[in-house]
């Protein structure tokens, strides 16, 4: 064994600031709510159920690296799966969108329980990379595999009628919808955050040896953690294949790995409003830089040095921690 | 043999020695890089892309050639990654391991964004030197000479790194400072500028690597890009505690993947991540791992 420099873990200084802070959670949940109940009425509902898509993605995704201090760099690869698995099932098999959705979903659990199991049995750095490999694997299998159409992708998805009942071609269903799993995906992840699982995640973070010599199975606490992400990661894909009406290869690529990793970053590693903050900056930025072309990739890349250079604990980490003194 | 003509079956297996010899100088860097400084390179493509964009300003604007670019492109791109490494890594070690990542993650972003503005996506074309066109018949196959230069210099380059570090009193200073910074400083040498120069090392290798890649590939500002991520795969595979290892890896993998384009075409892009889960299972250290840390 190397002599290792004393370290900080990503997050362990935001969520003991967190903790402290005297702001009740319900406040900023309500202010989120009331947030996302009124601006449909004056922003273009698409911009907002991407940026509701990718809030749940990047949320799902900060379980992992802000509170099991995990850093996955393949999580486009539960986005996508379930993206193409959803779109087939609603376009080839007919079936009705709430089916669509369970079945993208459970396709991205069974995906994060192999890939987890994989990844997990190499620590540290070696976790990001084996992630970013087996992700780059799946990018080429969907670029030659029939089902998915190749550089096209599965178009014109319809919507269909939820339970028989709603019918989501009308936007203000399908908001209704996108917001109704964003915020139960929000509240699983709070709960779970929040549960003695969630304690040991951080221990597992903070200091892995000590927490295996106090009896807890690392490998079997971080699997559950990685598949809960994967999961939600995949309910994320698959309610933007039914927005978008689009399953592509743009959602398996790796530089969308990179992008959820920058809204966390963004936001806040370990901070529970911290993602979804991120994740509105960086799709509204994307709507506003389009035009720009490849400058986008720039500003990102800029972004991230930002980040890590000067504001380590991102927007919602730092206000906390103004906010506490 | 199996049916396949000798011809193709020998030209892939060139190919894939080619390949191999990219893939070993590249994991190379990354292993030395991550030796001294607990980092994982990211910006290794971004790196070795702006190699071979070096020897085509070279030769665009200065009339400089293939040789010339051979030695300026790893300098200038080692100069570039030890500034980046005084102004920006240096103030990461005290951190997490995964802050190196996602800065460097950025500035592969960042720079490969900007060759992009800059050149768009299709590829600049880059002559082959004229004392290495043409190739030898074997008998059996036609050898391009400049492949066969690629495979013999970049072995050579791997094997002198290897020397440098095993058997030199500088590679001695560099495995002790792994070993234990701290001691070494106490001894009375300058760490951090060894940190430097190992960085910029690592970065000129990528350099290297990329004028090397120049003729064969285009010069374009994405060749790092994808390249990067199998030759992550690559570094699991073999496992980053050994020089040797990383270099046969290397190599190795590059071969298997020239055979599989022989035997089974649709595999060839992913054959090496499923060596690398085929691994992780059965060998989870990595084939030259020597503790799992």
């Amino acid at each position: 064994m190397r002599a290792m420099p004393p370290q900080t873990s990503p997050a362990s200084t935001t969520s003991s600031a967190s903790a402290r802070t005297p702001v009740s959670p319900w406040y900023a949940f309500g202010a989120m709510l009331i947030f996302l109940l009124v601006t449909p009425l004056f922003v273009y509902p698409i911009f907002l159920m991407k940026a509701l898509c990718f809030a749940l993605f990047a949320c799902a995704f900060n379980v992992l690296v802000g509170y099991a201090g995990l850093l996955s760099f393949g999580h486009a690869a539960f986005l996508g799966t379930a993206g193409y698995v959803s779109a087939y099932a609603a376009k080839a098999w007919g079936l009705p969108p709430e089916l669509a959705l369970v079945a993208g979903t459970t396709a991205a659990a069974a995906l994060g329980l192999a890939i987890g199991s994989l990844a997990i049995r190499r620590q540290g750095i070696y976790f990001s990379m084996i992630t970013l490999a087996l992700a780059q694997m799946l990018y080429f299998f969907y670029l030659q595999t029939p089902f998915t159409g190749g550089e096209d992708g599965i178009q014109a998805v319809p919507r269909g009628v939820l339970f028989g009942l709603v019918d989501l071609r009308q936007p203000v269903s399908m908001y209704g919808l996108v917001l109704a799993i964003f915020l139960a995906g929000f509240l699983v992840l709070y709960r779970t955050i929040h549960s003695p699982f969630g304690q040991i995640l951080k221990a597992l973070r903070d200091n892995e040896p000590r927490a295996i010599s106090l009896g807890y199975n690392a490998d079997h606490y971080k699997l559950i953690a990685f598949v809960l992400s994967a999961t939600l990661s995949g309910l994320a894909g698959a309610t933007k294949v039914l927005v978008f009406q689009l399953a592509s290869l743009t959602d398996v690529h790796w530089t969308m790995s990179g992008e959820v990793v920058l809204m966390t970053l963004l936001g806040g590693l370990g901070t529970v409003y911290g993602p979804v903050v991120g994740a509105f900056i960086v799709v509204a930025l994307e709507n506003y830089l389009a035009q720009l072309g490849s400058w986008v990739t720039v500003v990102q890349g800029g972004i991230f040095v930002a980040c890590v250079l000067t504001f380590r604990r991102g927007i919602v980490g730092e206000l906390a921690a103004r906010l506490d003194g | 043999m199996f049916g396949i003509p000798s011809q193709a079956l020998l030209g892939q297996l060139l190919l894939g020695l080619i390949n191999g010899a990219f893939y070993a100088m590249l994991s190379l860097g990354l292993a030395v890089i991550f030796g001294l400084l607990n980092l994982i390179n990211f910006a290794h493509g971004a790196q070795y892309m702006m190699g071979a964009f070096v020897a085509w300003f070279l030769l665009q604007y200065m009339g400089l050639g293939y040789w010339p670019a051979l030695l300026i492109a790893p300098m200038v791109l080692g100069a570039f990654g030890m500034v980046l490494e005084r102004t920006m890594l240096r103030h990461l070690y005290q951190l997490d391991h995964l802050y190196g990542l996602l800065l460097t993650f950025g500035l592969a972003l960042m720079l490969q964004g900007l060759f992009r503005n800059q050149f768009g996506s299709s590829g600049q074309p880059y002559p082959i030197p004229a004392a290495l066109q043409g190739g030898q018949n074997l008998g059996f196959m036609f050898l391009p000479n400049y492949r066969a230069w690629v495979i013999a210099f970049s072995l050579a380059v791997c094997l002198t790194t290897w020397y440098v570090i095993e058997r030199t009193k500088l590679g001695s200073y560099l495995r002790a400072a792994t070993e234990n910074p701290t001691l070494v400083r106490a001894f009375g040498i300058n760490v951090p500028r060894l940190i430097t120069l190992t960085y910029g090392a690592g970065v000129g290798l990528a350099a290297l690597a990329g004028v090397l890649a120049a003729p064969i590939y285009q010069v374009n500002p994405l060749m790092g890009a994808d390249l990067i991520i199998v030759v992550f795969a690559v570094v699991v595979i073999g496992g980053m505690g050994s020089i040797l290892g990383s270099i046969v890896t290397g190599f190795a993998l590059g071969v298997v993947e020239g055979l599989t384009k022989v035997f089974y075409p649709q595999a060839s892009n992913t054959v090496i991540f499923v060596i690398m889960t085929i691994v992780l299972l059965l060998k989870p250290a990595g084939l030259f791992g020597r503790t799992q840390s």
